[in-house]
């Protein structure tokens, strides 16, 4: 780790305004940014804590009916706290990393990260959800721009997470085994307008939507109906814990558990 | 009744109360006055020419006491080898330098170029960046058999190429064998790889060393399973520094496995570098860099067969094996695939006709040396995995082929070199089977098959030689170290006793379980013996623990010697009760005279010692304290019989454990909870080798899998409650206590069972596969049912 100062804001004009500092990062949970610090990897003159931002905590509905989650709030708090709006996205919470991650760890911070590996992207992209920061609204489907990129600009704060709830849900994960992140995972949502399939761990490009599959199910939401799909690999990451092909397969397996896990 | 106290009782580990507490003295507590820290850069390329280190940037950076580079070594010796092999041919192994700190080459990512002793830590990183290095690369060589292929790069210029050795075993069998292979009414044949792993001791390595000029002496602090040999390599091989004034403290050790066997750069660094600075220098590996500087495990690539007749008795067995040793001997690298391994061959079985052939190969990459079960769990592997081949090819029972032909008459000389004393491999089987409710088996795969999954069952053997070893025999095989064990027992007056052993407890429980042999044999409590260990300032010369050999070696050294306290206190009682000392009887910790109500108790005959006023001083000495040096006449057999259940989800290729029996022979039992512990541990390891393990290279020779995010270690989630038994027990014939050993063998005996069962399982399945390389992750699994 290098040597770098340390702001703790109360309030997100005090964060925007200690982010206008050179070489200024913001940090919410610090679940990925503290090893990657310690390993000398990033050296940020300033580290903007979220952690102490109490309008960016906790969870709420809006008047349209959509659960509100605060950008800094942990991934320990949803999974306790939204079980009942949404169990899927609680179940999401709740099976990221481990306990120490989970009470550390924070929605925006991984939204904001956008890991390809990362749970809470598939569950945002499939939800299509908003993504709020401080000056704007930005919709899911625009806000995933690839790889560890996102639509965010330079100081901008994820702020909250606002989320239709879907009819139903399910996200379905087959782990890495070393990491524990998804090997590939693929979140389900079933509104009454439409099936969205979102797909994280997979692609080379970050959390996707698999409209392949989609559609198959907007037409017959049975696990019979995507059974027969085949994902793309030839843009899928290839590694030591799986080829392109193994995560294109494991795309379709994932997403037929869950939709089968929804249909019962 | 189960016992309560003394040999076979389940006794709480009483140095668990430390370290549950958080009061263990680990050597990162170890602080010395004024101590420096020192930041090791180390190579980031696998092969390349050192053309310059320059460190002008640095020197003069914030913090900075001192730069060292290879040139700082030049004058010092070479991390030496513990082990010379003898080839085939009868000439001896290539051995190549080993440097402090990498001059002229950097031979594997991870090797330390440059050393920076700064104030603090932080600081000496900070100067290390700013150390610019001048590297020519080379094209690495890593794949074994590409290393060995004529005009591939040499690691070692110096020498004639990256063969270490080319080893045939036995060599005059080899005629007799490959006609049996002729003759042989079957063949199987399997190739395979036992996979390399990285230890992961939970505490990383640590070395602080420390020098007074006053007195000339020298300390070491170091996280080592055995502080002698580290004092007697490091001060007579590499530093010249006499033993008298060495002393190196290997305090509580947070797990070995093998990997702190050795004899590291590192510990040689901050020895002389506490001398040229002055002041004591602290080292602390990270987990990154344990990584890439800890000596890996295993690394073999076999081809193995198997010769029977038409009764599908095994007439002959034929290996060809390459080993890697990495960029540099590590300090027991050579004996690892050669005598830990070809004399194990045999396995369980009568085979009449064995030869083994290992070419121990140069690559760049990390030194790969002895792990938990070092050379057996490859032998085990490879066997016991061509074994169930066998009966897959021959359609008959795997454990009906295996009990046909056990080993059933002991001693039984193997065509490997070895005797072994006693067993019985057909108990441990009828053992198993029990456990392992095989009969039930149809029934659970039936209820898998009905949830859309696959189920198998695994079963093998295993034999290991452990408590090595006869000094006068691993001389003769290549051991540059005698292999015997020490123990000084000090009786204090008051009656409690010291005892120094040369065994070293980094989390066997010794302290714990020698002390029950002690209290044991003279009936008094467990907690009025203390046990002492690891360091060279207190206790014998001794070669420390590893090969499960600290109870069957270090146990049988504390018996002599507190065998000699008892003789002697058996004089002192005599004189005390006026009777003759062949009628003084020792029981329960007091002397008696047989035949009469006289007695005196332990504590009035050790008072009597050490104030000796009524006391037959003409005929011995005062005092009570023994010294006692063991050296077996053998190697010692545990052997057993392990079986896995897995269930397999073919859309995914993951593999659960469901089950998981182990029926164990280690001989006699001193504490039952501990033996069991230790299974579990080695299972644990096994298990990790079979599903989750795997240290990866790329072919530029960087580490793949340098951290947890891609080596995959075993949780606890991925493991069963295990099934262990250990109540079949031939004892040890030929030590005081009957004891074999039993830390290693979960790492030995499991990996077979385990993929043994998966291929069971994917045959269930339809699959023709007939064998997959450990880690069997899932998407091995699943490409190989791809078919």
């Amino acid at each position: 780790m290098y040597n770098f100062d340390v702001e703790m804001p109360t309030t997100i004009a005090e964060a925007v305004k200690a982010l206008g500092r050179e070489e200024a990062q913001p940090m919410s949970g610090g679940q990925t940014l503290i090893p990657t610090l310690k390993a000398r990897l990033a050296a940020p003159s300033v580290l903007v804590s979220l952690h102490g931002i109490a309008e960016m905590k906790g969870v709420c509905n809006n008047d349209a009916g959509q659960l509100c989650i605060g950008g800094a709030t942990t991934h320990a708090t949803v999974a306790a706290e939204v079980g009942t709006q949404y169990p899927a996205l609680a179940s999401l919470a709740a099976r990221i990393g481990d306990p120490a991650v989970r009470n550390r760890g924070t929605i925006g911070g991984s939204v904001a990260n956008n890991d390809p590996s990362a749970c809470y992207p598939a569950g945002v992209l499939a939800s299509g959800a908003t993504v709020v920061t401080n000056n704007r609204e930005i919709a899911a489907d625009d806000y995933f721009l690839g790889m560890f990129e996102t639509a965010l600009e330079e100081g901008e704060i994820v702020t909250e997470v606002r989320f239709p709830i879907p009819e139903a849900a399910h996200y379905e994960k087959h782990l890495q085994p070393a990491s524990r992140f998804p090997l590939v995972a693929v979140f389900v949502a079933k509104f009454a307008d439409g099936v969205r399939v979102a797909v994280t761990g997979a692609s080379e490009n970050g959390v996707f939507r698999w409209t392949e599959a989609e559609e198959a199910l907007n037409a017959n939401f049975n696990a019979e109906a995507v059974a027969g799909l085949k994902a793309d690999g030839s843009a899928m990451i290839s590694d030591l814990h799986g080829t392109g092909a193994y995560r294109a397969h494991l795309t379709g397996v994932m997403t037929k558990r869950a939709v089968a896990a929804i249909t019962g | 009744m189960p016992k309560d106290h003394g040999i076979g009782a389940s006794s709480k580990r009483r140095e668990d109360i430390r370290f549950l507490t958080g009061e263990g003295n680990y050597t990162d507590d170890i602080n010395v006055n004024g101590q420096a820290y020192v930041y090791f850069l180390r190579s980031d390329v696998a092969h390349g020419t050192l053309n310059g280190v320059d460190t002008s940037a640095a020197d003069g950076m914030p913090g900075v006491v001192r730069i060292f580079t290879g040139a700082d070594f030049e004058a010092v010796g070479s991390i030496p080898c513990g082990w010379q092999v003898t080839d085939k041919h009868g000439e001896v192994m290539q051995e190549p330098r080993h440097p402090v700190l990498a001059h002229g080459k950097v031979r594997h990512v991870g090797e330390p170029i440059a050393a920076v002793v700064a104030e603090t830590l932080e600081q000496a990183r900070d100067a290390a960046e700013a150390i610019v290095l001048d590297i020519s690369e080379l094209p690495a060589v890593i794949n074994m058999k590409d290393a060995v292929k004529a005009g591939a790069p040499k690691v070692h210029d110096d020498l004639t190429s990256n063969l270490c050795y080319d080893w045939g075993f036995v060599e005059e069998n080899k005629g007799a064998v490959d006609q049996a292979f002729k003759d042989a009414a079957h063949v199987t044949t399997l190739e395979l790889v036992n996979n390399r792993l990285v230890a992961n001791p939970m505490e990383p390595r640590v070395a602080v060393g420390d020098y007074s000029r006053g007195t000339g002496d020298h300390t070491l602090f170091t996280t080592s399973q055995n502080p002698h040999v580290i004092r007697l390599l490091m001060g007579a091989f590499v530093l010249g520094i006499p033993e008298h004034k060495l002393r190196v403290v290997a305090p509580d050790v947070g797990g070995g496995f093998g990997t702190k066997i050795f004899h590291y750069q590192e510990e040689a660094f901050v020895t002389f570098a506490a001398k040229a600075c002055n002041r004591a220098v602290k080292w602390t590996s990270s987990r990154s860099e344990a990584f890439m500087s800890d000596a890996h495990g295993r690394d073999h690539v076999t081809k193995i067969e198997l010769a029977l007749d038409k009764d599908n008795n095994f007439t002959a067995l034929r290996t060809d094996t390459y080993a890697n040793m990495g960029a540099y001997l590590s300090t027991f690298a050579p004996s690892v695939p050669t005598w830990l391994h070809g004399t194990l061959m045999a396995g369980n079985y009568k085979t009449p006709l064995i030869y083994v052939n290992v070419k121990a190969v140069f690559t760049n990459t990390v030194p790969v040396d002895a792990y938990r079960g070092a050379g057996r769990p490859e032998a085990t592997y490879q066997l016991e995995r061509l074994v169930d081949k066998a009966a897959h090819e021959l359609k008959v029972d795997p454990i009906k082929l295996r009990r046909q032909n056990f080993i059933t008459q002991f001693p039984y000389a193997t065509p490997v070199a070895v005797e072994y004393d006693t067993g019985n491999y057909v108990a441990t089987m009828d053992k198993l089977e029990e456990m392992a409710d095989i009969a039930g088996f149809k029934k659970r795969r039936e209820a898998s098959e009905a949830k859309g999954k696959l189920r198998g069952f695994g079963v093998n053997c295993y034999i290991e030689a452990c408590g090595i070893a006869p000094s006068n025999l691993v001389g003769q095989l290549g051991a540059r170290a005698g292999l015997f064990e020490s123990c000084t027992v000090r009786v204090n007056a008051t009656g409690g006793l010291v005892v120094m052993t040369g065994s070293h407890s980094h989390g066997q429980g010794h302290e714990t379980s020698f002390a029950q042999v002690v209290a044991d044999m003279i009936g008094i409590p467990e907690d009025m013996v203390e046990i002492v260990h690891g360091d060279t300032a207190n206790t014998p010369m001794g070669m420390g623990t590893y090969g499960s050999r600290s109870l069957a070696v270090g146990g049988s050294a504390m018996v002599r010697a507190t065998e000699k306290i008892i003789a002697k206190a058996k004089k002192i009682a005599s004189h005390l009760l006026e009777a003759s000392e062949g009628d003084v009887e020792l029981k329960d910790g007091a002397f008696t005279v047989a035949g009469t109500d006289k007695s005196v108790a332990w504590g009035d005959v050790t008072l009597a010692a050490y104030v000796p006023h009524n006391y037959p001083l003409e005929e011995i000495e005062p005092g009570l304290e023994e010294t006692a040096f063991y050296d077996p006449s053998n190697f010692t057999y545990p052997s057993g019989a392990y079986a896995c259940e897995v269930e397999l989800d073919p859309e995914t290729g993951q593999v659960t454990i469901e089950r998981f029996s182990a029926a164990d022979d280690f001989g006699n039992i001193v504490n039952p909870m501990i033996v069991t512990g230790q299974v579990h541990g080695g299972l644990a390891q096994g298990i990790g080798q079979a599903l989750l393990e795997n240290c990866a290279y790329d072919s530029d020779g960087q580490l793949l899998s340098a951290s947890y995010m891609d080596y995959a270690m075993p949780r606890a989630s991925d493991l069963p409650f295990y099934d262990v038994d250990h109540s079949c027990q031939t004892p040890c014939t030929h030590n005081p206590l009957g004891v074999k050993g039993c830390g290693e063998a979960g790492a030995i005996g499991s990996p077979p069972a385990v993929v043994n069962a998966v291929l069971d399982a994917m045959r269930s399945g339809g699959s023709k596969v007939d064998h997959v390389d450990m880690p069997v992750s899932p998407h091995r699994v699943w490409e190989a049912m791809q078919g």
